[in-house]
């Protein structure tokens, strides 16, 4: 029997108001899947389930506030039919009295099922717990690939769009080009899609006040306890700009490729190579990152700041990252952000490119160990191969924990991180 | 548009060639019948008059006797322009062709180029049964060291022959029998024109129709088929099959994600399968729908001209492809 409880959702939470239920008693969820929306100090975020499982009790009420490992949710089944999988003990012979399961009764059982794979993709076997079966369990949406054309799927990838949720109007119905454009535009029509608001009359907005405290706590406590030190350089610019406007030159404007997609997939893979930069320091140790996940410092109108993560970042294209970047300023500022986003970004990445500054010098998030900034991209004279030219440029500073690192490394990191910039065809 | 005249395929390259013979001591032209005969299409009927018996030779039956000699001539320093009645014929020249025309500048160590022009009749609608009406160009366009020319439109077979002659190694013109009798208007200021480069002949969005030769006016009329069912086709002439101007080809089904490849040869193996691998190649991420291809059956083009007509690719089955792309 698992459970599910308040999750801590950055070092200063001690407890959360719980908005909103996603689920109720019966679903079933699987690791990952949005269960609840829990109202803190930094706004309204999407928890999601650390197991899978069917939903047993929800522990509390809707509206009421509980300490941060508190239980919310028990699970009645732990994730899937694990045991009847599961091998029997060593030694014993599988008597195997009844032969597994065979898929055909189970569909039988749920008319509502999953239309039969295509000829000749096998399906994987999802096992499915006995007495869940009965009940018409919603097919796994994993199972089903969904047919769309190649157009469609890199449309979709950059928009960051499911495409499972399509109506395709192609050859045997496939999803086509067409179809993810026509539903982002009606997505950008309506900006609040099937989102509920949630019943009880406080709105879904940040409260900008409170998330100030936080703020004030968080780098209160890393300046008191993170010996800080700073490094910076300066990295021309000229290959990334160019190869930049030649990839946006065929591009309708809401599809261009930004600058800061290109520092933050050289951020990542620069992190991988120092990977001292990527994790948290905790009760005396350091932890190395379980990925290269970037929070990505966000302002929001009226003086807020948060840095959600995105996952993953050396593993994403430029254009997913690209996609991801949009779809979390999007989600900061109407709300939506997943617990995970939160918990979990082992880096930080700040730019202040855009409010003209030049060179910034971060306060490290506790408890990772470092934060990265971009300045502004200007125009400046720089010594090329004996002479003055003018380049685009940019300087980019390092904050790190020196417990973990020191300058040496932080020099060799910014040093790897410039000339992955010089080949942004490569990142 | 003052000054364009009515002329026919046949009159242009007749045309192309006089224009060769007298711009270029270096050129003269040689075949089964290019003389007193005037050539089996006509296309040469007149010249040996204008311009003797030195520089239109009539040559016995023999292609691997002429061809060879044209090789000759070129390795030389002439500009020969060699005939071959039909593509089926050439088979009896394919060791001159492909052994010694295509690989003379690789074997020589870049000593000899091989400044040869070999025209050829392609393709089948004229009941000449199968020894005369195969489509055989995708063959030559897998031989490295040839160039694969197809004009189709009154421009090119005015245009590409003296572009053919003036390039250093050997150029193959193939000639679509359908095409000789067609007529339209020509400005009185063609000439030459470049071979390399595929042509847009019909701007559309939504589909792409890739032909050449003898296709291509059947990829045109289907074009206008579907325009009146609101679906815009994009209409490429390949122009040259070798090299494959393949940059032309995958910008416009980059645009339009949807491709049907019409060749009058056969399926297996043949060009429209080349020009489906690199559309594979380069623009697989782009396409909204598989790519079709419309070509001849798979048997040897038969007589009767019921039986004819079925073997070979045809405006309904084209748009019916095109619309498969779509789902339509």
């Amino acid at each position: 029997m698992g459970e599910i409880r308040m999750p801590s959702l950055g070092a200063d939470m001690e407890s959360g108001r719980l908005a909103e239920w996603l689920v109720a008693p019966g679903d079933r969820i699987a690791r990952g899947d949005v269960i609840a929306v829990v109202e803190t100090q930094k706004g309204a975020i999407e928890i999601e389930a650390f197991e899978g499982g069917t939903v047993g009790r929800l522990e509390v009420a809707e509206g009421q506030t509980v300490p941060v490992g508190a239980p919310i949710l028990s699970l009645e089944e732990p994730a899937a039919a694990a045991a009847a999988a599961a091998p029997p003990p060593s030694g014993a012979p599988a008597p195997t009295p009844e032969p597994a399961p065979a898929p055909a009764p189970e569909r039988v059982s749920q008319p509502t099922a999953a239309p039969p794979a295509p000829e000749g993709v096998p399906q994987p076997a999802v096992p499915s717990p006995a007495p869940a079966a009965v009940e018409a369990a919603p097919p796994s949406r994993a199972a089903e690939r969904v047919r769309a054309s190649p157009a469609a799927r890199r449309l979709a990838q950059r928009f960051g769009m499911d495409l499972a949720a399509l109506t395709g109007s192609g050859p045997e119905d496939a999803v086509v080009s067409a179809d993810v454009r026509r539903a982002r535009e009606a997505e950008r029509q309506a900006p609040t899609p099937e989102r509920r608001a949630p019943e009880a009359g406080r709105a879904r907005g940040l409260d900008l006040a409170e998330m100030r405290k936080a703020i004030a706590a968080a780098m209160a406590r890393s300046k008191r306890e993170i010996p800080h030190f700073y490094v910076a350089t300066q990295v021309d610019l000229k290959a990334a700009a160019d190869w930049l406007a030649e990839t946006n030159a065929a591009r309708p404007p809401d599809e261009r490729m930004l600058m800061g997609a290109l520092f933050l997939k050289a951020t990542a893979k620069a992190l991988l190579e120092h990977s001292v930069f990527n994790g948290t320091f905790e009760d005396g140790s350091a932890r190395p990152g379980d990925g290269v996940h970037i929070g990505t410092a966000v302002a929001i109108r009226g003086g807020g700041l948060i840095a959600p993560a995105i996952h993953d970042c050396d593993r994403l294209s430029l254009d997913a990252l690209m996609a991801r970047m949009r779809d979390l300023v999007a989600r900061v500022r109407g709300g939506g952000l997943r617990s995970s986003e939160l918990t979990d970004p082992t880096v930080t990445v700040s730019s202040l490119g855009d409010r003209g500054v030049e060179t910034l010098f971060g306060i490290i998030y506790p408890p990772q160990v470092a934060l990265i900034g971009f300045g502004r991209v200007t125009e400046t004279v720089l010594a090329v191969e004996g002479a003055p030219v003018v380049r685009p440029a940019v300087s980019i500073s390092l904050a790190a924990d020196h417990r973990v690192a020191d300058g040496h490394r932080g020099g060799l990191f910014l040093r790897t991180l410039a000339s992955l910039l010089q080949e942004p065809q490569s990142l | 548009m003052s000054g364009m005249r009515e002329t026919t395929y046949r009159e242009c390259l007749r045309e192309a060639i006089r224009e060769a013979l007298q711009r270029d001591p270096r050129v003269f032209l040689m075949g089964e019948d290019v003389g007193h005969y005037g050539g089996c299409y006509a296309v040469s009927k007149g010249l040996l008059a204008e311009f003797g018996e030195e520089r239109i030779r009539d040559t016995p039956l023999s292609e691997a006797g002429f061809t060879g000699a044209g090789i000759g001539a070129a390795i030389a320093g002439m500009r020969p322009i060699v005939e071959i009645m039909t593509v089926n014929f050439s088979f009896l020249a394919l060791d001159q062709i492909v052994n010694n025309a295509a690989t003379l500048l690789h074997m020589s160590g870049g000593a000899f180029n091989v400044p040869l022009v070999i025209r050829m009749a392609t393709g089948a609608g004229r009941q000449l049964a199968a020894q005369h009406s195969h489509s055989m160009e995708g063959w030559y366009a897998h031989i490295p060291g040839l160039k694969v020319l197809t004009p189709a439109t009154l421009e090119d077979a005015r245009g590409m022959l003296w572009t053919a002659l003036e390039d250093p190694d050997p150029v193959l013109i193939f000639e679509h029998v359908l095409l000789y009798n067609r007529s339209g208007t020509l400005s009185p200021e063609a000439g030459p024109v470049e071979i390399v480069k595929a042509a847009v002949r019909r701007e559309g969005s939504d589909v792409t129709l890739l032909a050449y030769g003898g296709s291509l006016f059947k990829a045109l009329d289907a074009a206008e088929e579907l325009a009146m069912a609101a679906i815009s086709a994009e209409v490429v002439d390949l122009r040259v099959l070798r090299p494959l101007d393949t940059a032309t080809i995958a910008a416009s089904v980059a645009k339009t994600r949807r491709a049907v490849v019409v060749d009058e040869g056969w399926r297996s193996g043949g060009i429209s399968a080349e020009i489906s691998t690199r559309l594979m190649e380069e623009v697989f991420w782009e396409l909204d729908a598989p790519i079709e291809r419309v070509c001849g059956v798979e048997v040897p083009v038969p007589y009767p001209a019921h039986l004819e007509q079925a073997s070979l690719p045809q405006v309904p089955e084209i748009v019916a492809a095109a619309k498969r792309t779509l789902g339509r």
